[in-house]
């Protein structure tokens, strides 16, 4: 396993290292099963081994990082983790249903008016349901720490490419619910716009009601009744997590495999990112196969039907398969590498176990940085 | 129908379709559901993209579209503008779905958009007629956690809507679901570590949480056993007859080192999870090209029959999971 390409900055530092240093916000995005999470805990750990106070969030249900860290039930609040560093390590799983309450809190004007809607069954659904609330609130999150507590490095861990607009939309998302026709309508009655509630409108309420129930529509009015006045806030939030994404001290970093398909999403989320004019500042490739030799695989494929039936056969068949298998993984890579230009390109070869541990995170560290 | 679920990056598309040809290929119409969408799916079967309307994946050649993959993907909107046009709500029913009140009744009872699709699904596995009709449904579930929720759903609608036509779509849902008869679950994993380790908990929520009936796991990319590779390939030469380059036994033995490694991981691994989950494997191989077309479909869809006979023929053997 030596296909780990070490690349340099000018002053000797690895480029993710640079990288670490100078950010004070990592996002690591791409899609499911890429070895994202494990790559963001190791990151910020190298944050603590370069003697930051480094913190690691990760929003993955799978709770994959409280293993890779040895640690079980890690909470919504961060808890440090010891270790023979020089700076600090902690991590946090996200919880977004309690990281909303706490913002529901912030913006209230009163615990009644909190009280009451955290209490009510619509904001229930949509604390921990609403499509997009899950990444919103990571970013929620991402911001509170940022604000309330002086870490030197963030790194957070973000759902997968399928919902990568969500998630750069995330803080957006709410406030255009907020400036939706319907929420205008619902809240009309509050705000004595009783007349202005047309025909037309009534109508769709109605049928609402009769797809969904009568119930649901309720506890929806009741909910915007309550949330009457707190949207000042929350659309003000949401433009200073934005503004921090969009930050120059807030590096995002690609991570992918390299098999075909997920590269293809991996470019899809490149893409999005762009038009987001948010660059990628690194692209970490992990599960590399070796590149065992520089032979063509179908002059081995070929030597190996020559020998068919013989061991020496079978090796030559074995070899010209993984040679194969690394030069399609390049040719994938090429059009991403091209995409995300000047991003460098981090190789972490196929490793021989699951991580589950620090020992192994440092492993992967010896291939990152 | 055949629900294939599993975390992403599994493998689940290519065993759909694998699954798909299979049936296609002993003589049933087979119809492939995508519910993302940008699955690959079609480039698979060598085919152009495709949406909401049916297209031919494959031809089989049979009588009548017997032994024909079809595919669609179903998406909630679609979904809601032909339930609301059935359901004589013409008028309103694509102001609903294309202002984004979609979105506001998805937030006000969650579970919405996948009642929706799960009601298109539930309403093609009922469809009779012999134009239209499939032997078979094989749905593409979404990825990972998400495929939890997206079963469970009749079940949390049935609790947040108590009345009205939600509620019946729920029940019918439901019941297609947790009859073993009309519907089961096709679990995906690798034989690696996490992926099996979700792969269980999964298994335990499916049936816990929705009652569904799970079929045997299907286990992708196992390594194809080949023998001949603990031979040093300086004595594999000498036996053949045959001499090597300068520089390749080097190259040889390491790559034969890689794989024998990999697969005593793997091997480990389909154990573990024989050990933890009481259902039978089906082991497809790993394909080494990386340009998957319909002629690897076919390959994997022989080796998912032969899995399957095999099962079938030794139940014994594969209720203990694994045996090699």
């Amino acid at each position: 396993m030596t296909t780990v390409e070490s690349v340099e900055s000018p002053t000797g530092d690895s480029v993710l290292g640079a990288i670490v240093r100078r950010s004070r916000i990592v996002v690591c995005t791409g899609s499911g099963g890429v070895g994202k999470t494990t790559t963001a805990a190791v990151i910020a750990l190298e944050g603590a081994r370069l003697g930051e106070k480094a913190c690691v969030v990760t929003i993955d249900p799978a709770k994959r990082l409280a293993d890779a860290l040895g640690l079980e039930g890690l909470t919504n609040t961060p808890s440090k983790i010891d270790g023979p560093w020089p700076g600090e390590l902690w991590a946090l799983m996200l919880d977004t249903k309690s990281t909303f309450d706490a913002l529901v809190r912030k913006n209230a004007d009163d615990a009644e008016q909190a009280e009451g809607i955290l209490a009510n069954t619509f904001y229930r659904n949509i604390s921990g349901a609403l499509s997009g609330t899950q990444e919103y609130m990571a970013m929620e999150k991402l911001y509170e720490l940022h604000e309330e507590m002086d870490f030197d490095l963030i790194v957070v861990d973000t759902p997968p490419t399928r919902n990568a607009l969500d998630f750069l939309e995330a803080p957006r998302r709410l406030t255009r619910f907020l400036d939706h026709r319907l929420y205008k309508i619902l809240m009309a009655p509050t705000r004595g716009f009783v007349k202005a509630i047309n025909v037309a409108a009534q109508a769709f309420l109605r049928t609402v009601s009769k797809v969904v129930g009568g119930d649901v529509v309720a506890d929806a009015v009741t909910f915007f009744q309550a949330f009457d006045g707190m949207e000042q806030g929350f659309k003000e939030r949401a433009e200073l997590v934005l503004e921090l994404l969009t930050h120059e001290d807030t590096a995002f970093i690609l991570v992918t495999a390299p098999r075909r398909d997920v590269v293809e999403e991996a470019s899809y989320f490149a893409t999005k990112l762009g038009e987001a004019d948010i660059p990628v500042r690194a692209l970490i490739v992990n599960r590399m196969h070796p590149h065992f030799s520089d032979a063509s695989a179908d002059a081995l494929h070929e030597r190996a039907r020559t020998l068919a039936g013989t061991d020496l056969g079978s090796l030559y068949a074995n070899l010209g398969d993984f040679i194969q298998v690394s030069t399609n993984e390049e040719e994938h890579l090429a059009g991403l590498a091209a995409k995300v230009r000047p991003a460098p390109v981090i190789r972490v070869p196929y490793l021989e176990t699951d991580v589950h541990d620090l020992e192994s995170l440092a492993e992967i560290a010896s291939h990152l940085f | 129908m055949v629900i294939v679920a599993g975390k992403g990056g599994v493998g689940k598309t290519t065993v759909s379709a694998a699954l798909a040809r299979a049936a296609a290929l002993a003589g049933l119409s087979t119809l492939i559901i995508e519910v993302e969408g940008k699955s690959g799916l079609a480039t698979l079967f060598g085919q152009p993209t495709f949406d909401y309307d049916e297209v031919v994946l494959s031809r089989g050649g049979g009588p009548d579209g017997a032994s024909d993959v079809r595919a669609r993907t179903l998406t909630p909107d679609d979904a809601l503008i032909e339930y609301l046009e059935d359901h004589g709500m013409n008028r309103i029913s694509r102001r609903l779905a294309h202002s984004g009140a979609l979105d506001m009744v998805a937030t006000a009872a969650p579970g919405i958009k996948d009642i929706l699709i799960l009601g298109k699904v539930k309403s093609l596995e009922r469809d009779m007629r012999p134009e239209t009709h499939a032997d078979l449904l094989v749905l593409d579930a979404p990825a990972a956690g998400h495929a939890i929720s997206f079963l469970r759903s009749p079940r949390g609608l049935l609790d947040a809507v108590s009345v009205g036509p939600i509620n019946a779509q729920a029940r019918d849902v439901l019941a297609m679901l947790t009859d073993p008869q009309r519907c089961q679950v096709v679990l995906v994993t690798l034989p690696e570590e996490t992926p099996v380790n979700e792969l269980v908990e999964t298994a335990y929520s499916l049936e816990d949480e929705v009652g569904v009936s799970l079929g045997p796991v299907f286990v992708n990319a196992v390594y194809p056993e080949l023998a001949g590779l603990a031979t040093d390939p300086v004595q594999a030469a000498a036996d053949a007859g045959a001499s090597l380059h300068p520089g390749e036994a080097d190259s040889l033995r390491a790559a034969a080192a890689f794989r024998r490694r990999r697969m005593a991981l793997q091997h480990e691994q389909l154990a573990r999870l024989g050990e933890l989950l009481p259902l039978p494997q089906v082991r497809l191989p790993y394909l080494f090209n990386a340009d998957l077309g319909p002629d690897d479909v076919d390959l994997l869809a022989q080796a998912a029959r032969d899995g399957i006979e095999a099962l079938v023929a030794l139940p014994e053997a594969a209720s203990n999971g694994v045996s090699s």
